[in-house]
């Protein structure tokens, strides 16, 4: 599905990652995970061609991406951004934005077609009750909801995300990391995300690439990324692992000085 | 057809047909009065006559000049605002009337009309205009990336150094020079030259076209530039190519007009208002919206104190504005959404 290769990017001169390689294979749930300025977002980035690669290469569909008309680029791949500008539009409006891309070069209004796709990915994110509502009038979580709608408007084969549950309440974290699952197992889309929330990237993803200061530090399952020694190693911060007693994946737990202190550790 | 659609043909209709009143009515007022009825007979057998004349050698190439330039200013304004994201952007500020300005204060000076003809006071706009447009461009590009928001300040800091520019020639220039400039920077939509009438229309109507092609474009990029890419939008080759297709027709309609001001700034913000910010509908009903203000304000210029005539631009202000004002108040409870 997707191959990135040696790939280096930045802004200007300065290089924020270096060296990466990973590749994602058909209906995988990929997480991307690393501290706060660890280029996290800087790899979607590069992905997405946003960002001019200072070396390496990224290849779609053994396609290099760099070759690829900006179309039929976007008819593959969707992305799901971290802010939004759109306010203004009503949520069908925006949704339908994501058609765009699947415009034949003389067509301007949406076909029969366009509509029927629109309203099929309004349904299965639960944006249709909204349709009429104004993007600034919705709350976060259905605001990330309509964002996804938008994506899978797009019929792409590979979403990328960019922390889609950032500011959410646990239930529309889950309502969100839910949605994204089912989709990849009904409709085999392969999904990379950018998570900050290493529990729920260890209770969803099938695999996690831990980036720390612009390289790969782990790439993995979750069990040999959640390690405490490996997150301890990245964070700089003392956590303690253990296993959800349901899914029996890690999770994680956070120490705070008082505590460490008062046990007399470091 | 779905609701959208229907509401858009209706918009379309409606400023058509506001259009061709606006047109009739410049048509029949004036100093000489002429009813509808009498236009009608006078078409059809009143060659020759005093009437005639006036109607279609006076009246109507102006009327034709306010559509084209007003159509012209408008898109360019749609096109501006949407790419930038700012609605304080508008056709003048990115310095290309400036140029233009300097370009005519330039060769009203240095006296080149006398020798080159009439032709050489819109061309001379028109070269001033188009440096201006290489200009901002080439400072605003950045390893090959127009830079959108430079692209702006650039274009506003030469505005200034072109005014400068010009109240310095304007400090030193004789009497008689002085009332040609300033009768130009104020703008009128007296033009004797068929020709660049026809090449105003063709200018403008051409631009519609064009620009309606990136129409869905245009709306990509009201989600931001990176969201615009993200839909399959190549924002570099289209950023380009609008903000030149905005400068040419800017540059053609300050070299034959002169600076008719407001119209490229109030008239796109009064559309979307009403019609939306879907450019597909926009870009059409802002058109024809600015066709028909700018025939209705020079209409005004023209019979307020007839015979005496005053600047059109005048008139664009003080009306555009207070119709803004008065529609801002009236549709804060839409605009509050924003």
């Amino acid at each position: 599905m997707l191959e990135v290769k040696n790939l280096s990017c930045g802004y200007g001169k300065e290089c924020v990652l270096q060296d990466i390689n990973f590749k994602l294979n058909d209906g995988d749930f990929v997480g991307v995970i690393g501290p706060n300025g660890s280029g996290k977002t800087t790899l979607l980035r590069g992905i997405t061609r946003i960002l001019k690669l200072n070396k390496g290469s990224v290849m779609l569909q053994k396609k290099d991406i760099a070759q690829m008309e900006f179309k039929d680029f976007a008819r593959v791949i969707a992305v799901v951004p971290q802010s939004f500008n759109g306010n203004n539009l009503s949520v069908e409006e925006f949704i339908l934005l994501g058609r765009i891309p699947h415009f034949s070069d003389m067509q301007f209004l949406e076909s029969k077609k366009d509509l029927e796709i629109a309203h099929k990915c309004m349904k299965l994110t639960d944006t249709l009750r909204l349709k009429d509502k104004l993007m600034a009038n919705i709350s976060g979580g259905e605001r990330q909801l309509a964002l996804i709608a938008r994506a899978l408007t797009q019929e792409p084969k590979l979403l990328l995300l960019d922390e889609p549950t950032a500011h959410l309440d646990i239930t529309h974290q889950v309502e969100i990391m839910d949605l994204l699952k089912k989709l990849n197992r009904e409709f085999n889309l392969t999904v990379l995300m950018v998570l900050h929330d290493l529990n729920l990237a260890s209770e969803y993803c099938h695999r996690l690439v831990l980036i720390n200061e612009g390289r790969i530090y782990k790439e993995g399952p979750p069990k040999e990324i959640l390690d405490y020694k490996v997150i301890e190693d990245v964070y700089k911060t003392v956590v303690i692992v253990q296993e959800n007693p349901f899914s029996s994946k890690p999770y994680m737990l956070l120490v705070s000085e008082e505590e460490r202190l008062k046990r007399g550790d470091k | 057809m779905n609701k959208k659609i229907i509401r858009w043909i209706i918009w379309i209709a409606a400023l058509t047909g506001i259009l061709l009143c606006v047109g009739g009515i410049s048509l029949s007022v004036g100093v000489s009065r002429i009813s509808p009825k009498e236009i009608i007979t006078l078409i059809f057998n009143g060659k020759g006559s005093i009437e005639y004349t006036i109607l279609f050698d006076i009246r109507l190439p102006r009327i034709i000049l306010g559509f084209a330039i007003g159509g012209a200013l408008s898109l360019a304004g749609v096109i501006l605002q949407g790419m930038f994201r700012n609605p304080l952007v508008e056709p003048y500020t990115l310095g290309i009337s400036g140029g233009a300005a300097l370009g005519v204060c330039l060769n009203i000076v240095l006296r080149l009309n006398q020798i080159l003809g009439i032709y050489s006071l819109p061309l001379s706009g028109f070269l001033g205009a188009g440096l201006v447009i290489i200009m901002v461009y080439s400072l605003s590009m950045k390893r090959g990336i127009l830079k959108i928001q430079g692209l702006l300040l650039t274009g506003v800091m030469i505005s200034f150094v072109t005014s400068s520019l010009i109240m310095l020639i304007m400090a030193i220039s004789r009497v008689e020079d002085l009332h040609g400039i300033v009768f130009w920077i104020m703008g009128s939509l007296e033009e004797p030259s068929w020709l660049l009438i026809k090449a105003a229309v063709l200018v403008s109507v051409s631009g519609l076209i064009i620009s309606y092609k990136f129409s869905l474009d245009l709306n990509a990029f009201s989600l931001g530039e990176e969201e615009a890419m993200h839909l399959g939008v190549n924002t570099e080759r289209t950023k380009r190519f609008l903000f030149v297709l905005a400068s040419f027709l800017t540059g053609c309609s300050v070299a034959i007009t002169g600076i008719i001001g407001f119209v490229g700034l109030v008239v796109p913000h009064f559309v979307r208002m009403f019609v939306g910010g879907d450019h597909r509908i926009l870009l059409i009903s802002s058109f024809l919206c600015g066709a028909s203000f700018l025939i209705f304000c020079d209409t005004l210029a023209r019979t307020v104190i007839s015979p005496m005539e005053l600047p059109v631009g005048v008139i664009t202000g003080i009306l555009g504005g207070s119709l803004f004002v008065y529609a801002l108040t009236k549709r804060q409870i839409v605009l509050e959404g924003k």
